[in-house]
């Protein structure tokens, strides 16, 4: 119970950053997308089903504030949710590479997926353009800010587990 | 308090998840209005910390920013005092043009110019978190008496339209947004052309106008307003400059593009004309 109430907090906090604080953390007018580091994160740290919770939170909190069809980004967020608890299996205390580059695929998943859907499906044809323009610096500055944002919730997390071994 | 260890087979939860998720895409694809009661309890517990937080960081970055510009701000208040004297002058001017014209008006009893409509003001306190879209949220919603395809405005020109309302928040998609597109004529000419955005153009800062007659006689820097067959938008508010004008390869009709009179990258309040366009046939 105490885990998730503490999840719904860092999504919420993540959350509040990233759709307000758009001008101060945008450059170039692309924002890293704090939400999917998280969900990949959880999904790392703690498996499938934990990673697919987090994602369809993370998914229908976007539905409800952004979205117009209700569904679709809990769908991609916990897709990317389940796939990326997969590799929990080679999870390590002290391994930070692996998640960055996680959450780089992670990412670059999340927006092909969301171009099929929005732009490929109205007649955009013009994929390079669009990776150029959107995908590559969004998943460059996700990446950079998924360093310190992996640290974060692992360091919680590890906390989380602590309190209770001790309490066993 | 120990952790429970839950047994459930991940695949079997992720297969019942998007069965869900898909069950949910189709019912608010058939009820859309339905789901917007849930969508405004959700803002009314998200809003005012999002609220918070914009005030704050203005505030930090009103203090920051005073410190820096003194100077700049000493030789701009210079600059403004000469050009008041000047503007009041011709403010006289204007206004006694003015009194014609509203007594004329009255006699053809015309409807106002935009200028008149009433209007609320709005701060923008989230982006869509998503790179792909223009679609920004204000803190005015229903109780503010903000409707549905209400007009904003930036400035002197358009930047969006309201596409939806809740208790204390609505949704605006800025005319540069990849699915806006407005009807709109040549203020000098009144050929109709349709003002599209275009993801592509976001970072010349230009949008798209296509469908212009080929015989029309227009030249670059024309402004182009919303026009009076606009369903949604209200007739003659300034969209923007155009230029690079070309005939399409069918030879039928020609494209340009415009650069819009609103700073999207900055924009951070909005006016709202709380006024809809009526259609005249129902009017009467």
């Amino acid at each position: 119970m105490k885990r998730f109430i503490i999840l719904i907090l860092e999504i919420l906090v993540l959350f509040i950053i990233q759709s307000t604080m758009f001008h101060y953390i945008a450059l170039l007018n692309i924002m890293p997308n704090l939400l999917l580091i998280i969900v990949v994160s959880m999904a790392y740290i703690n498996g499938r089903n934990y990673g697919m919770l987090t994602g369809f939170i993370v998914g229908l909190l976007l539905d409800l504030t952004f979205g117009n069809l209700i569904g679709l980004y809990a769908l991609i967020y916990v897709t990317i949710g389940f796939l990326a608890g997969y590799i929990n299996a080679i999870y390590s205390e002290d391994d930070y590479v692996l998640p960055v580059v996680l959450i780089a695929i992670g990412d670059l998943f999340y927006n092909f997926i969301y171009y099929i859907f929005e732009f490929l499906l109205r007649g955009k044809l013009d994929v390079l353009f669009y990776f150029r323009r959107i995908i590559l610096p969004e998943i460059i500055y996700t990446v950079l800010a998924s360093v310190f944002v992996y640290k974060l919730i692992h360091m919680i997390n590890i906390q989380l587990d602590y309190g209770v071994n001790r309490e066993v | 308090m120990r952790r429970k260890k839950i047994n459930l087979n991940p695949k079997y939860v992720f297969i019942m998840l998007v069965i869900v998720c898909i069950l949910l895409i189709v019912l608010s694809f058939q009820n859309k209005d339905r789901i917007n009661p849930i969508k405004s309890a959700i803002g009314y517990i998200v809003t005012p910390m999002q609220n918070g937080i914009v005030s704050v960081g203005n505030f930090i970055s009103d203090k920051t920013s005073g410190f820096k510009n003194v100077q700049s701000l000493i030789e701009k208040n210079e600059k403004l005092e000469s050009d008041l004297n000047e503007l009041t002058f011709q403010n006289k001017l204007l206004l006694q043009d003015k009194y014609e014209l509203d007594r004329l008006r009255e006699l053809y009893k015309l409807d106002d110019k935009y200028s008149d409509y009433p209007k609320v003001a709005a701060r923008i306190i989230t982006k869509d978190p998503n790179n792909w879209y223009n679609v920004f949220t204000i803190d005015k919603g229903k109780r503010h008496g903000i409707e549905v395809n209400m007009n904003v405005l930036s400035g002197q020109g358009l930047a969006g339209i309201v596409i939806e309302v809740h208790e204390n928040y609505s949704k605006v998609r800025s005319i540069i947004d990849d699915n806006s597109s407005i009807s709109a004529m040549f203020l000098k000419t009144s050929d109709e052309c349709i003002v599209e955005g275009d993801l592509k153009l976001i970072d010349q800062g230009k949008i798209r106008v296509e469908l212009i007659s080929k015989n029309a006689d227009i030249k670059d820097g024309y402004e182009i307003v919303t026009s009076h067959i606009s369903p949604n938008f209200l007739q003659g508010i300034l969209i923007g400059y155009v230029s690079d004008i070309k005939t399409d390869t069918n030879n039928l009709k020609k494209s340009a593009l415009i650069t819009p009179v609103v700073n999207f990258e900055h924009l951070e309040e909005v006016l709202i004309i709380t006024k809809l366009k009526e259609d005249p046939m129902i009017d009467k």
